[in-house]
């Protein structure tokens, strides 16, 4: 389906989509609220069937910003192959969204990752811990304000010497 | 027993026979630091946990911090068993950003590269699989045809492992004589070792009755849960990404292979539709070596993407200037302000890279998409019912690599 | 001319200890990275480590004298390094194989420990990134001239080292 056509049978659902074009990604910008609903239309009535991506970026030090996280949803249509990314806008505090594991199985782990690296709530997750990081990490690594070589965290174990083993 | 009934395990007395079993992250059958909390009744596994990040070491935060062409020593230790595959990847985006075509030649080496690191991986990931329910034998045949892999590897970069053989816009260097001798006889004897491995495996009692109708996915819960490459194509999923959205010199080499794909989606599946993967590799790369193109390896340097040759840097000041200008952290390149996710197929799958960049040389953010992470997601859903010991087969067969499960 | 071979033979109990432990070194792959391919590649038919008598890679810790720690260590994986370092029996050995476990190589971030010697002892360094095949078998080479040098029946070597030897961790700030 043609992007265009794709983007009119969207819009009588949801008016005030935004969207853009760059190579050949082709993207739209919702509110988060509506994330749910829109990606529930384009897996049932447009046969994107598979959720490919789930990321997340911290535009804290972005020129011309406007807002804080932006999370990015990659949609693949196994019959067409063709692939629609819809994204939208996260700012402090309400950093929550709605889980897409209802419609998806495999956003579990990816919705994990983006809570372990950015902190963003997924509502209605089954299952959100940290994934990749320890339990007891505090900090975020991927957001912008992190440092790259950590607060210290990775030198706090205990020393064993030769004649302690 | 469905899933939705494991979510729901019985509490109070009802549980007490239930066992729960710690696997790894230090254990023979994970390779490398997997960690999995078994819940057992008897042998049978009824629930996994997997629990992942014993080897999160910040790749992605390191992609903020290096400039694309250093980058492309990190994503080289991603997927460490076909190291050059993430180069292609990661560079395929890169140039993706900033609208750079490559050169014929480019492209066919990047090709052929790429289906020799395929071999590479496919030969250890059978080889793995074999090795972890007891046939070693096959395991060391494969590793044989990996050490000839590597010997090409270090004929073109000086380095066996981690090549770092790409470029923005092109290459290092332009391959040799040497290489293309050491490819056609790599071509020459490498259906020898394939046939000796699948003579070992394919019909051997032992390892079809430890595979077979273990771990099956289905086609419809492998789209559900992402799955890519060969593990989709197992499963009955007809998509792989070098006919879909033709990238490189596959475009030209369309009729030189074909998709494998099988339809049982069992770990033995898995493991053929593998073994035969590198049939077809080896064709792309006899087309790909016998036509391959002459002329440069890099991009026209007018577009101010590539380094100048070393003797112009010496010898003129506009080269010198441009080597500079792309050595300097605060010139370097300047791509649009924009953001872009590429895949290309990798040996495990579809490996993606999301690039949001703010205009300078250093990517603002290199998200990967890692099959492997996507994979081991799958690994709950595939054990689920078996015994204890089909873990390390169906383990085995989906081929995960720590360092692109965790980066 | 036929080789005579005495009824007794008589030989200090230091010397012949050492010979047998550093001739029969059970390697324990700590592998977790890149590394671990390379250890593989060691251990497979073109280095074929069984030449030098370190081929019984065993993956438990109780089994083994000889850690090999391939790859880079991170946070969560420290822990379970120490401890599989304390299940070994003794006398046992470590050697860092690659940059990332000796030093953090190219992975100088917030969740990789920067060199595992920071935390527990370490015997031989192999350079390399990751090194040859070659380099770890003259890691190993080295690893038994020191074990021959310096053992005693007792372990007493081990005892007089309560000073931890490497860089000490960095103050938290």
């Amino acid at each position: 389906m043609p992007f265009d056509t794709l983007i009119t049978a969207l819009k009588l659902k949801f008016a005030d989509l935004a969207t853009s074009e760059f190579r050949d990604n082709r993207r739209l910008v919702v509110k988060p609220p509506q994330v749910f609903e829109v990606l529930q239309t384009l897996k049932d009535e447009h046969r994107f069937d598979m959720l490919f991506e789930l990321t997340a970026a911290d535009y804290l030090k972005y020129p011309k910003a406007t807002d804080r996280f932006g999370v990015v949803y990659g949609l693949l249509s196994t019959t067409t192959g063709e692939r629609v990314f819809v994204k939208t806008w996260l700012n402090e505090p309400e950093l929550t969204l709605p889980s897409a594991f209802p419609l998806w199985r495999g956003a579990d782990w990816m919705e994990r990752e983006v809570y372990d690296m950015y902190g963003i709530n997924f509502d209605g997750h089954p299952d959100l811990r940290r994934i990749l990081m320890p339990e007891e990490f505090t900090s975020y690594p991927l957001r912008k304000d992190y440092p790259l070589r950590g607060r210290g965290e990775r030198h706090n174990f205990p020393v064993i010497t030769r004649a302690e083993s | 027993m469905p899933l939705e009934a494991l979510q729901t395990l019985p509490e109070g007395p009802e549980k007490d026979y239930l066992w729960t079993l710690n696997f790894g992250p230090q254990h023979p059958a994970t390779h490398t630091t997997l960690r999995l909390i078994l819940t057992l009744d008897g042998e049978t596994v009824i629930k996994a946990v997997p629990d992942i990040g014993f080897l999160h070491s910040g790749f992605e935060k390191l992609g903020e911090d290096l400039d694309f062409n250093q980058y492309v020593t990190i994503v080289d230790r991603m997927n460490y068993i076909s190291p050059i595959m993430n180069e292609i990847a990661w560079h395929h985006v890169v140039e993706k950003l900033m609208g750079i075509e490559l050169t014929p030649r480019c492209k066919y080496i990047r090709t052929i590269l790429g289906e020799l690191a395929r071999i590479s991986d496919h030969l250890l990931a059978a080889g793995a699989q074999a090795l972890d329910l007891g046939a070693f034998t096959a395991f060391l045949y494969g590793f044989q045809q990996r050490e000839v892999i590597y010997d090409i590897y270090e004929t073109i970069s000086g380095q066996r492992f981690h090549p770092s053989y790409t470029r923005v816009g092109g290459l290092l260097f332009d391959v040799t004589e040497d290489f293309i001798r050491k490819v056609r006889t790599f071509v020459k004897e490498f259906p020898k070792t394939h046939a000796d491995m699948c003579r070992l495996l394919n019909r051997n009692r032992i390892f079809l009755d430890r595979t077979q109708g273990i771990g099956v996915l289905s086609k419809e819960l492998a789209i559900d849960l992402s799955c890519t490459g060969p593990i989709a194509r197992a499963s009955g999923v007809v998509r792989d990404l070098r006919k879909d959205e033709p990238y490189l010199a596959y475009g030209d080499l369309q009729n030189a292979f074909q998709v494998i794909c099988a339809s049982e989606g069992d770990c033995y599946a898995r493991y053929t539709v593998r073994m035969e993967e590198m049939r077809e590799s080896l064709k792309i790369i006899d087309a790909a070596i016998e036509n391959l193109p002459a002329g440069p390896v890099n991009v026209d340097v007018e577009g101010k993407a590539v380094f100048p040759e070393q003797q112009a840097v010496y010898r003129s000041i506009e080269s010198m200037i441009q080597h500079f200008e792309l050595v300097m952290p605060n010139r370097q390149w300047t791509p649009p302000v924009e953001e872009v996710y590429g895949a290309i197929e990798s040996p495990n799958g579809e490996l993606g890279f999301y690039i949001v960049s703010d205009g300078t040389g250093v990517a603002y953010r290199a998200r990967t998409r890692p099959p492997s992470f996507i994979h081991f997601a799958t690994f709950p859903y595939l054990i689920e019912g078996h015994q204890i010991s089909d873990v390390v087969a169906v383990l085995g067969s989906l081929s995960i690599i720590a360092a692109e499960l965790d980066r | 001319m036929a080789l005579t071979i005495p009824d007794v033979m008589l030989a200090r109990l230091d010397p012949l200890a050492n010979w047998v432990r550093s001739n029969s070194l059970w390697p324990m792959p700590f592998a977790t990275a890149c590394c671990g391919i390379e250890l593989m590649a060691t251990g497979a038919s073109k280095h074929d480590i069984a030449r030098f008598g370190a081929e019984v890679m065993r993956f438990s810790p109780r089994q083994c004298d000889l850690m090999i720690v391939a790859g880079r260590v991170v946070m969560k994986m420290l822990p379970v390094l120490q401890r599989i370092w304390l299940q070994m029996p003794e006398p046992k050995w470590c050697i860092s194989m690659g940059a990332c476990a000796s030093s953090g190589g190219v992975f100088d971030t917030y969740a990789v420990v920067q060199g595992v010697d920071r935390f527990i002892p370490v015997d031989m360094y192999v350079p390399g990134c990751p090194p040859r095949p070659e380099q770890l078998i003259q890691a190993i080479i080295d690893l038994q001239a020191k074990i021959r040098a310096t053992g005693t029946l007792q372990g007493t070597e081990f005892g007089k080292r309560t000073e931890h030897k490497g860089p000490l961790p960095m103050s938290l700030n």
